[in-house]
């Protein structure tokens, strides 16, 4: 089953992709799988919650997951973090974040 | 000039393991990484995390890959010029290549291998209007030499195992050290957040959390920072700014080496050698693509065996070779050492 999920990319372009929710991706790798922003700029530490490249800001009230002790000690040392801002690689792709909107935060 | 057979640029497992081939076929290799230490992003980012897609390794922690390729390598001596960016490539009428540092210092190779994955790693800066101006007057990325630090204050930024490990180094160094980060809560390994709360209650840390540092002044130099503790600003003397907030890879310089380039990685011809659009210049691991392409460190170790293969065949056109397997040929070191099977015995039993 898929999901759809609104992304702004760092140009500012709005994405509405579908995103499979039975193949264990986050919201990280659906941003590589559709290449929404260029290699090296994105998931660089690979989904680890260590280089924040994936900080995106949640733009609507959609449930997600807690963030986790990683994802919220990252979030304390990147940049442009706002109250919104969650690493992509620590939201699986699940049935619950159908209708999810969200912009990728600057490099 | 430092001279080799095959430049490699780059210091992660893809261009550590080059060496090992190419010292199978007798070429000499010498390694350039932007960092001060080697392993790529092993070391620099994740060397306590397991990686479990090696082959034959059911589960090895990326630093001791590291170390597991170093001891593989070795005897065939590579050279590093560690610490510096390959910056310019300038290729002369033989064929041969001229790579220049960023500090100066001139390679000449009979071939170059990129291995440079996602690119040289940069300091992220902290987002402060004029810290450009007071790079290298004060404000410092790494920690290259701590006598630098002796005696004088020090204001270290950062939430990390970089923060947390330079702090406690140069408490011991500096004459203050004051430890600045956005919350309470650090994230390291238990024993370095362990000694900085010791150190801080022993008065060699000041902790300044939560807090920001959002200006730096100085005529010429740095002199001060401001300190945004709750909102409130506060001015804090001090000879050295070192903010520790991770690094970010960059393909740098090496993006205008008129190489083709598409989407941040270099074409390469992987139907025969991973060689570029530059005769001579090939690349190798995370930084080429090609149809097919996966950013895995087994592809990165058959590109970078077929790359060698291809070296040798460049430099020795016309010579006959077969591929040896190290089980039946050995490995002859160019320091000398040799390691081989061990020879069966043929004897008769009584």
């Amino acid at each position: 089953m898929d999901v759809t999920i609104t992304i702004t990319d760092r140009e500012g372009v709005v994405h509405e992709v579908q995103a499979p929710t039975d193949m264990a991706m986050n919201i990280m790798e659906l941003c590589r799988a559709y290449e929404l922003a260029p290699d090296g700029t994105i998931g660089v530490c690979g989904g680890m919650a260590m280089c924040a490249s994936c900080q995106c800001y949640i733009l609507n009230d959609i449930e997600l997951p807690d963030m986790g002790a990683d994802e919220d000690a990252m979030l304390s040392e990147a940049f442009n973090v706002k109250p919104n801002s969650r690493l992509g690689c620590q939201i699986p792709i699940t049935p619950e974040l159908e209708g999810l909107i969200l912009e990728l935060a600057p490099e | 000039m430092i001279t080799t057979d095959i430049l490699i640029i780059g210091a992660g497992p893809t261009g550590l393991f080059a060496v090992f081939e190419a010292g199978l076929l007798k070429l000499k290799c010498h390694i350039i990484d932007a960092l001060p230490q080697i392993g790529g992003q092993l070391s620099e980012l994740y060397p306590k995390k397991p990686i479990f897609d090696i082959p034959g390794y059911p589960s090895v922690l990326a630093g001791d890959l590291v170390q597991n390729l170093m001891e593989q390598i070795k005897q065939f001596q590579p050279g590093f010029t560690l610490n510096e960016k390959a910056e310019t490539i300038k290729k002369l009428e033989d064929g041969t290549f001229i790579v220049t540092t960023n500090k100066g210092t001139e390679h000449h190779a009979k071939a170059v291998a990129i291995a440079g994955g996602l690119g040289s790693f940069e300091p992220r800066k902290p987002l402060i209007d004029n810290i450009e101006f007071y790079e290298d007057k004060g404000v410092e990325y790494f920690v290259k030499d701590p006598e630098l630090f002796r005696d004088k204050k020090i204001v270290i930024a950062g939430g990390g195992d970089s923060a947390l490990d330079w702090s406690i180094f140069l408490a011991d160094v500096a004459s203050e050290v004051t430890l600045v980060h956005r919350r309470n809560e650090f994230r390291g390994a238990l024993d370095s957040v362990e000694k900085v709360t010791e150190l801080k209650h022993q008065g060699k840390i000041h902790m300044v959390t939560p807090a920001e540092v959002t200006n730096v002044f100085g005529d010429g130099k740095i002199e001060a920072i401001e300190l945004d503790i709750n909102g409130e600003k506060v001015r804090k003397e001090t000879d050295f700014f070192i903010p520790l907030f991770g690094l970010t890879p960059k393909l740098g310089a090496i993006a205008d080496w008129g190489l083709e380039i598409e989407k941040n990685a270099i074409k390469v011809n992987n139907a025969l050698d991973y060689q570029t659009n530059i005769e001579g210049v090939y690349a190798i691991g995370d930084i080429n693509t090609y149809p097919g392409k996966l950013k895995l460190i087994l592809c990165g170790f058959h590109e970078a065996t077929l790359m060698c293969q291809s070296v040798f065949n460049k430099l020795n056109p016309g010579k006959k070779y077969v591929l040896k397997y190290t089980t039946v040929s050995g490995v002859d070191g160019f320091d000398g050492t040799r390691k081989e099977a061990e020879k069966q015995v043929v004897k008769a039993i009584d």
